[in-house]
């Protein structure tokens, strides 16, 4: 459990002055002069030492990330770019942090930005994110005002934070296409290598970072990596934001440590599933596109990267969806399957033909409208877009239905034999004659 | 771009190691070690998308899933355990597993409509379904389908069967240089439209039915004509303009079906005008296919030996100075020597081949020019290694469309490739610098009151391109004097690199050039000609094939037209040879940077016409001065003898760089702006103006002035 002292952010729930003001008092800002005064290498050390892996849902060692930067800036200037299109479904953390502690944000901007020789960061914010863009506008203009950012500032590294408006589309999430979306291109995700190391924003060596990775890192430095690196178990540490939603009785975001069993997660900070525990019948722990896990591995699965892995699920953005025992298991990865078939860029085969596919044959599994055999076939689509796309949304659109096939396979023929039987044989039971 | 050749590396592919150049993809890697990997987004001449993700292979000790081996390269590999070779494999279950995953995935939305589809026969679905998909289907629901698209007059669209590998996207902006392609939506719903659903806006719009993978670009006027395997191909070349680009001409019988390019690296790449391309119903309409003679005002039709019989009347009775002798655009070299011995033996000095009066082929003294004075110097393929182009009164996007290609793939892959423009401003899909209307830019420039000038100078290979539109006007050898000046200022006729090239416009020019089509000492040209025959001077005019002249000035002369199409030569004809066209015999062109080709007949000429230089032959017999050579290949030889270079076929061999010394003394530089070649891209030869396909390109496409309301 988490204490409240180890909290980073200390405003998720809005009960205070989000701006600088109250931004300084829960102590951002607080020698960020100091940490950039011991050099590039030193954050990125600190950070690599710290454990952080990134928070936008692949999990891969935000210092690490860094270090593939060019150490030295030649022709071409280097980017950070933040991303801030979160548009996973279950997800809101992002949204909570821009909504209430925008200068964790900014000042950890302008800390990885100097970590990795940026003089130029934008910030790319989901199309439907209106109120968020707003909020961390006015904190942006207050940083320049306060001289904390803009040319000659107070940190002495000249630096520029820009905020670029999406237009809602789920695939430029994707850091190339959110790349491309940045340049005023079509939202359709780069091939791969190059990476953006290497050549990304307007083919410059750019680094793409979640919100929540930025916003702790500030945090980080000023505690320092050992403090982080207490949270979690071996190579899942620090703190994260969890979103939990779904049939809880109190859905909420909280900043909880890692490796946290879910089963506490969920009764400590949600009060508990509906109806009870055993009343549980699923939970999708990372956002919509992870494989979703059954009860019994609910009972004592943790929360972090390594444990989730195990169970072929993953922790994605610790998006944890709750699914009691009145929800319709098929029709739920219909739905889910439908949001990756309309957010599908069309770009490359698989992915575009693929999920219509398997979201239509869903939607007749639903319904029962389908034949056994089509169960394997499903399962056998959803392998063929795994792993042939060019971005991870193929691999996203399959391991939900791979999952609902592994846990759920006697839902969906349950499901079939029903509807070949006929709904009047299951309306009317056998009585005797009278 | 650097010359030296990077260290290969050693791959292995399934097994069996391999040296290859690391800049390779790895498609092309496996290509070389002689594995075949299907594709369908992947083109040589485009940039990579990766998107039909057909290519998949497997690279071990990479992630565990396959690679779309057209979008990484060989230098990207990792090296296995201990710097053993990286491993690629085209023959896994996992590679046949993604394979059979993709090709089901492209079938599943694509139309089973095989047998009415334009495509079949010569389909890469079709083929590579058969090679690398799965026997059955198991796609229970709905198909997807599409709106047809509008994409102008030759391209028909049936989008449905399109897979989104966006080819025709990439070839559109980045070869022909038009935004007008485009992916609009996304997920399933995305569809390949033009914008607005307006026609291609290209001459090279035609390209895109070849590039195009499966049958959703097809041709519109062979729709539903023919299948691939009933027609006869023929591996000739195009005369359209005078790039000469290889063709396969497609017939069956004694239609030609459609025109597609052959690969040439020195000429076309891959790629064809529309002109060259949709030319072929042309070939069959509007045909002289007999002798005419007119009498009484009218045309008659006649015999071979009639018609041979009253021209060799009318000679007898003509002084020889008071014949002339034209050659056309279209004309084989072959037909040109006939034409010219034979004037030898009528013993008139009064021919010429060039009818829009350009100033080539002789210097001011009088000599013949040398070749490098009208060819392109640099070549087709040196375009690529121009690093500064300086156009004069040309425009190549018209006048030779495949040339503009060329120097805009230079201008793509450069990025500061700096081209200026003397003469009219107009699109050519590239960005250049705009110095002037006339000659007076060019003076301008040459006396360095234009930065341009550095530019040049600066540039390592230049290259100065004199259009037509400047060369054919009073002053063109003023402007030919003025641009060999500055392209020797400027170092481009210097060493290995000749960088003064001429753009023509007819195929049949050069060749004509070479041999010597050109007034002897004394002898009039072709404006002096045409002039002759209005005042009576010239009586008796041989008119070889040339309509894009003032032919209203030949109405008073006994003119013989020989040629393949009643156009506008033959209107003011008193005897009409028929003849065949470039598709009906074997004749040879020079195109426009000297390269020696030839056609190949395709089928038989129509009716009695005959091939060109055996009417001249046998006209010499019924004139009693039979031309010395009983078949093709010794009049061959014989043209050898006038000009070595036809001796080799496909060769470039344009001899030493101009020297301006021998230029000067043209006259003065008029001060009006240079104009255009020509208007009207699609109509500029009798067979295309015989085109009803043309006919409608050019309405679509070339802007009209608008009639008065009446």
């Amino acid at each position: 459990m988490l204490q409240d002292k180890d909290r980073i952010f200390t405003n998720l729930y809005g009960l205070q002055d989000p701006f600088l003001d109250g931004a300084k008092k829960r102590g951002a800002w607080n020698a960020t002069k100091d940490m950039l005064d011991m050099g590039p290498e030193w954050i990125i050390q600190q950070t690599k030492e710290s454990g952080l892996r990134g928070r936008g849902g692949a999990g891969f060692s935000t210092g690490m990330k860094w270090s593939f930067m060019p150490k030295e800036v030649k022709d071409r200037p280097h980017y950070l770019v933040v991303n801030a299109d979160e548009s996973e479904p279950g997800t809101c953390k992002d949204r909570e942090i821009m909504r209430h502690d925008p200068h964790l944000l900014i000042e950890g901007c302008l800390v990885a930005s100097f970590a990795m020789k940026a003089h130029a960061c934008y910030i790319y914010i989901r199309g439907e994110y209106i109120f968020e863009r707003e909020q961390l506008q006015k904190a942006i203009d207050e940083a320049y005002e306060a001289k904390l950012i803009g040319p000659g500032n107070i940190h002495g590294w000249d630096f520029d934070l820009y905020i670029a408006h999406g237009a809602g589309a789920y695939i430029c999430g994707e850091e190339t296409a959110l790349l491309e979306s940045l340049e005023g291109k079509k939202g359709q995700p780069r091939l791969k290598p190059p990476f953006p190391a290497g050549a990304g924003l307007y083919g410059c060596p750019t680094t793409v970072n979640n919100v929540e990775s930025i916003a702790v890192v500030p945090t980080i430095l000023r505690r320092g990596s050992g403090w982080f690196k207490s949270f979690g178990r071996e190579n899942n540490a620090g703190t994260k934001v969890f979103c939990i939603s779904g049939h809880v009785n109190k859905p909420c975001n909280v900043e909880e440590e890692m490796s946290i069993p879910l089963r506490t997660l969920i009764d400590t900070h949600c009060g508990g599933v509906r109806g009870g525990w055993d009343n549980l019948k699923a939970v999708i722990p990372g956002g919509s596109s992870v494989r979703c896990i059954p009860k019994p591995i609910c009972d004592d699965v943790l929360m972090d990267f390594d444990a989730l892995r195990e169970h072929l699920s993953g922790l994605g953005t610790a998006a944890v969806i709750v699914m009691d025992k009145s929800t319709d298991m098929v029709r739920a990865i219909a739905r889910i399957s439908y949001f990756y078939k309309h957010e599908s860029c069309g770009q490359c085969t698989p992915c575009r033909e693929g999920t219509g596919w398997m979201w239509r044959v869903l939607t007749r599994m639903a319904e029962g409208n389908a034949e056994m055999h089509e169960i394997d076939k499903l399962l056998d689509v959803a392998g063929q877009i795994e792993g042939h796309t060019i971005c991870a949304l193929g691999d996203a659109a399959a391991w939900p239905v791979q999952g609902l096939i592994q846990h759920f396979r006697h839902e969906i023929e349950e499901k079939i034999s029903n509807y070949r039987t006929g709904p009047a044989q299951i309306a009317v039971p056998h009585m005797a004659a009278e | 771009m650097s010359e030296t050749r990077p260290e290969k590396r050693t791959i292995k592919v399934n097994g069996n190691e391999i040296e290859v150049d690391p800049s390779l993809t790895l498609l092309q890697a496996c290509e070389e070690a002689g594995e075949e990997i299907p594709r369908f987004c992947y083109h040589e001449r485009l940039s990579v998308a990766g998107n039909c993700r057909m290519c998949l292979i497997e690279v071990k000790g990479g992630p565990p899933k396959p690679v779309a081996s057209c979008a990484q390269n060989v230098k990207d590999l990792r090296p296995g355990p201990e710097g053993a070779p990286p491993e690629l494999f085209t023959n896994t279950p996992m590679v046949k597993k993604a394979r059979e995953g993709v090709m089901e995935f492209l079938l599943i939305n694509h139309p089973l409509d095989c047998p009415v589809c334009d495509q079949g026969g010569e389909c890469d679905l079709q083929d590579q379904a058969m090679a690398y998909g799965r026997a059955g289907s198991r796609f229970e629901e709905n198909k997807r389908a599409v709106e047809e698209k509008y994409m102008g007059p030759l391209i028909k669209t049936i989008m449905t069967r399109c897979i989104q590998c966006t080819r025709c996207v990439r070839f559109a902006t980045e070869v022909a240089g038009v935004n007008d392609l485009g992916l609009v939506n996304r997920g399933e719903n995305a569809e390949i439209t033009t914008y607005l659903e307006k026609a291609v806006d290209t001459e090279l719009s035609g390209n895109l039915i070849d590039i195009c993978p499966v049958g959703a670009l097809t041709s519109k006027p062979y729709a539903f004509m023919a299948r691939p395997w009933e027609l006869r191909k023929t591996e000739t070349i195009d005369v359209m303009d005078a790039v000469c680009a290889p063709i396969r001409m497609d017939a069956r019988g004694r239609e030609v079906m459609r025109i597609l390019p052959r690969i040439h690296e020195g000429v076309n790449e891959e790629w064809l005008a529309d002109k060259s391309r949709f030319v072929w119903d042309g070939l069959k309409k509007r045909r002289l296919d007999r002798p005419y003679i007119r009498e009484g005002g009218k045309l008659r039709p006649a015999s071979w030996d009639e018609a041979f019989e009253v021209v060799r009347a009318r000679l007898e009775t003509t002084a020889p100075e008071k014949v002339g002798a034209l050659a056309g655009d279209l004309v084989p070299a072959e037909a040109v020597k006939a034409l010219k011995d034979l004037t030898d033996r009528i013993g008139t000095p009064h021919r010429d081949c060039r009818q829009d009066g350009a100033k080539l082929g002789l210097l001011p003294n009088g000599e013949r020019a040398p070749r490098s004075a009208y060819t392109l110097g640099s070549t087709i393929e040196g375009i690529d290694r121009a690093d500064a182009i300086l156009l004069i009164g040309a425009n190549p996007r018209i006048e030779a469309p495949l040339v503009n290609a060329r120097i805009r793939k230079n201008w793509l892959q450069r990025m500061n490739l700096k081209v200026g423009v003397i003469g009219e401003r107009r699109d050519l899909t590239y960005d250049y610098e705009h110095l002037g209307a006339g000659p007076e830019s060019l003076t301008a420039l040459a006396d360095g009151k234009s930065d341009f000038l550095d530019v040049l100078k600066n540039a390592e290979r230049p290259l100065i391109i004199v259009g037509m539109a400047a060369l054919s006007r009073g002053d063109g050898g003023a402007v030919m004097s003025a641009a060999m000046k500055l392209a020797e200022s400027v170092g481009a006729l210097g060493g290995e690199w000749n960088g003064f090239g001429v753009l023509q416009t007819a195929a049949g020019r050069t060749g004509a050039l070479d041999l010597g089509f050109l007034p002897k000492e004394g002898g009039r040209d072709f404006a002096g000609i045409l002039d002759g025959a209005a005042s009576g001077e010239i009586e008796v005019v041989y008119n070889l094939g040339a309509d894009e002249c003032d032919v209203a000035k030949l109405r008073d002369a006994f003119v013989i037209y020989q040629g393949s199409h009643g156009d506008r030569g033959a209107s003011v004809a008193d005897v009409i040879f028929p003849a065949a066209s470039y598709a009906e015999q074997s004749g040879i062109y020079v195109n426009l940077d000297g390269r020696v080709q030839q056609t190949i007949r395709a089928y038989f000429p129509f009716g009695e016409a005959r091939e060109d230089w055996a009417i001249l032959r046998a006209f010499s017999a019924r004139l009693g001065e039979p031309l010395p050579y009983d078949d093709l290949f010794a009049l061959r030889q014989a043209m050898i003898a006038d000009a070595e270079t036809f001796a080799q076929i496909d060769t470039c061999e344009i001899g030493a760089a101009p020297r301006s010394a021998d230029f000067e003394g043209a006259g003065e530089l008029s001060s009006d702006p240079f104009g255009s070649a020509f208007e009207d891209y699609y109509l500029t030869n009798p067979i295309a103006r015989a085109s009803e396909i043309l006919r409608e390109c050019s309405d679509t496409y070339v802007p009209k002035p608008a009639a008065a309301a009446e």
